[in-house]
């Protein structure tokens, strides 16, 4: 009884402890449905294999996400052309926050909504705003927390790294 | 044998305690801390406020005994 007992115990703990999967450089990028911030178009992002894709989750309330912005629209801009697509997922659970925020902070880029948070729970977002840059062939290549001004330029010639590769 | 049913009682007691109380346990996730974020939920509302008052009161009252190991009484270490 005791041993079934503790056998039971082992196996919820060791259960508890595997819920998560951390998405690492590496993996491929998992897929998951973001829906666009009215709720009207929902997609898969791995409609977008093929391209280089940056996908950055952030929030409203998320200081680091309002000084990002600024240097996804640069990216954006300049290497859009080239193959690269921005996916801004946003995980406000009040979807007029996000609109409030986007007012102030406009972002060029696209920007989603993940309602169900399955998206954040695929990649097992650690903080806020989390990036992940992934490869044409859909590999996960760098996983970026935060966002500090001096990792711009090494992010920036990442995804030009990527972008020349076929 | 008494003992044992006795110590079968109670592991089977942590047990149900054990799940029980996890239940009641439940991380917030970080994207999930937009409420935490706002101002008002801050443990401290005003903490330049409180740094300037406790290095005031550091400061300038003598008969404290841990707040008062430092400075002469002029505010100004």
């Amino acid at each position: 009884m005791i041993k079934l007992t503790l056998n039971v115990l082992l196996v919820l703990l060791v259960g508890l402890n595997n819920l998560c999967y951390a998405v690492e450089a590496g993996n491929a990028m998992p897929s998951c449905k973001v829906t666009s911030l009215d709720k009207s178009i929902n997609k898969d992002i791995q409609k977008y294999k093929g391209k280089v894709v940056y996908v950055d989750f952030w929030a409203s309330w998320c200081g680091p996400c309002a000084h990002s912005f600024p240097f996804l629209n640069e990216l954006h801009q300049k290497l859009r052309d080239k193959g690269l697509q921005i996916i801004a997922i946003n995980m406000d659970e009040n979807t007029d926050d996000a609109m409030g925020f986007l007012e102030k902070t406009p972002a060029n880029f696209e920007v989603v909504s993940d309602s169900t948070a399955q998206c954040a729970k695929d990649f097992d977002v650690k903080a806020m705003p989390s990036s992940f840059l992934v490869d044409r062939q859909g590999i996960v290549h760098k996983v970026h927390f935060g966002f500090r001004q001096e990792d711009t330029q090494e992010l920036f010639q990442l995804v030009e790294k990527l972008l020349a590769q076929k | 044998m008494q003992a044992q049913l006795l110590f079968s009682r109670f592991i089977k007691c942590f047990c149900i305690g054990l799940i029980l109380s996890l239940l009641g346990c439940s991380s917030v996730q970080p994207w999930e801390r937009g409420t935490l974020a706002k101002p008002q939920m801050a443990l401290d509302p005003y903490p330049l406020q409180s740094a300037i008052r406790a290095h005031n009161y550091s400061s300038r009252e003598a008969g404290a005994s841990s707040a008062a190991g430092q400075g002469g009484g002029c505010g100004c270490n």
